[in-house]
């Protein structure tokens, strides 16, 4: 178990191991997506309230749960690296930010195309919204700042502390926007909690689009992680090799035809 | 053993550090009269630009005072960290025995003496200025005097990671204005609580327990972030 997690850290082991990891993911996650696409969209039962509204949680919810994991990952990779000085923990915090901050734009977007035939309006200062904007705000800080150094190990450093001073700051952050909407404004249950209180036919296409998106946000992660391994490694023998193979085998059909 | 010789303890290093940061101050005091000057600037614009009915004024006098006192405390950062770090005193402050913890304490504590606490005492003029009625004038500095300091320790772990960068100013804002709206929300939170003649202890006491999570982690915080940027 932790010699395979060793070995993890390696990002030659990551690339190999993910080359054959990815076809399965693939054809898992398109098969979740296509079964929680056509189910929820055509098949579940419209709401008695929202009709045929609601159909956005399955995407809304998803996202909006992705990205509050994102983070939580994001900030043990930088904290493992932090730590332990292991690459490939910054390789994969450093591709979550981007992805991360996009699941949260997916699920203000779709909040807000909910919202406007549901509560009559785009945007709202509610809890959740407010939450998940700042949370946005703080997924660009990361890049952000990652990006404004030149030096990549400089730049790593800097993002993992703000990651982890984000972890700290991020319950505080939900908490006090609760108290701040509760004295704004009257509490209104728009939340869709109650899992249980929706029939099967609704929730179980839910649980499909949410293993669905999960599926999409890791291969997210891999392309993106295999992509950074090959710029930061291009020295090394093996990606040479790699990449010496790729050309040659790109060349193969153009010579037999 | 000629390490031990120049060695300080923990009280007088805190000391040293303080005396250092006021006398830099007293020898530049742009530094401690601009960050006022724009407070009171951008404070006098919003009914310039808002209109100036005074029952709107009051209105949006909590949020506008600790807001603009927030961008205000964000702007003072740049000293705390700047000059220090292009004469080299920065490393001699990490390569110091002293905890550096210690010496971080001490370095923003003076820096929130010289930008921070004067905004306290100005914030009840700003108050008349925007209409704001007088018995919110105590709850609004008493906000501020333990909503500053937080400001301050967090805005220095954003100047701390920014500092070795050449242009900096709008990224610290971008880092440091998300996680400073937990202050901002209370803060102005207890001014909106004294003007409805609502209990304001219990938010007082949040912003103190703020002040005392910040006070604890913060210079850990600005301590690695400054072993990032020196290197």
């Amino acid at each position: 178990m932790w010699q395979w997690f060793y070995k993890l850290g390696s990002p030659k082991y990551f690339y190999d191991m993910t080359s054959g990891l990815l076809p399965w993911l693939y054809t898992i996650t398109f098969f979740l997506l296509i079964v929680g696409v056509v189910w929820g969209l055509m098949f579940a039962p419209p709401d008695y309230q929202m009709g045929d509204n609601y159909r956005i949680i399955y995407i809304h919810v998803p996202a909006a749960s992705l990205a509050l994991g994102a983070y939580a990952m994001m900030a043990a990779m930088a904290a493992m690296h932090l730590i332990w000085k292991i690459k490939m923990a910054d390789i994969v915090a450093k591709v979550i930010a981007p992805v991360g901050g996009m699941f949260c734009a997916v699920a203000l977007f779709t909040g807000s195309f909910w919202g406007k035939p549901t509560w009559g309006t785009y945007w709202i200062w509610d809890a959740r919204i407010t939450s998940t904007l700042i949370l946005l705000f703080i997924y660009m800080g990361v890049a952000a700042l990652r990006n404004a150094y030149d030096s990549t190990s400089a730049g790593a450093k800097a993002a993992a502390v703000l990651t982890l001073v984000g972890v700290v700051n991020l319950p505080i952050i939900r908490y006090s926007v609760d108290w701040w909407n509760t004295l704004h404004q009257s509490a209104s249950n728009l939340s869709l909690r109650a899992v249980g209180a929706n029939p099967p036919e609704i929730w179980i296409p839910a649980f499909f689009m949410g293993f669905a998106l999960l599926g999409l946000f890791l291969i997210a992660i891999i392309l993106r992680a295999r992509n950074e391994i090959l710029v930061r490694e291009k020295r090394t023998l093996w990606v040479q090799d790699l990449l010496q193979n790729e050309i040659e085998q790109s060349r193969e059909p153009s010579h037999h035809a | 053993m000629s390490r031990s010789r120049f060695s300080l303890g923990v009280t007088a290093c805190l000391l040293a550090g303080l005396q250092r940061e006021l006398l830099l101050a007293v020898r530049s005091p742009g530094n401690t009269i601009n960050p006022l000057m724009f407070f009171v600037i951008a404070i006098s614009l919003f009914p310039l630009g808002g209109g100036a009915d005074t029952v709107f004024l009051s209105s949006i006098a909590p949020g506008v005072i600790w807001v603009t006192a927030l961008l205000a405390v964000m702007l003072s950062m740049e000293s705390l960290f700047r000059s220090d770090f292009e004469d080299g005193s920065l490393e001699q402050l990490l390569l110091s025995p002293q905890p550096l913890y210690f010496q971080i304490l001490a370095k923003v504590f003076g820096h929130w003496l010289v930008t921070g606490l004067p905004l306290v005492l100005l914030s009840p003029l700003l108050g008349l200025l925007l209409a704001l009625p007088a018995q919110a004038y105590l709850p609004l500095m008493l906000g501020l005097l333990l909503g500053t300091p937080t400001l301050n320790l967090i805005g220095a772990i954003g100047m701390a990671l920014t500092v070795g960068l050449s242009r900096s100013g709008l990224l610290l804002a971008v880092l440091v204005l998300p996680l400073s709206i937990p202050v901002l929300v209370f803060g102005a939170g207890v001014v909106n609580a004294a003007l409805n003649g609502l209990p304001m202890a219990g938010l007082l006491a949040v912003l103190g327990a703020m002040l005392a999570l910040a006070l604890s982690l913060a210079p850990l915080a600005i301590g690695a972030a400054l072993r990032i940027s020196v290197n």
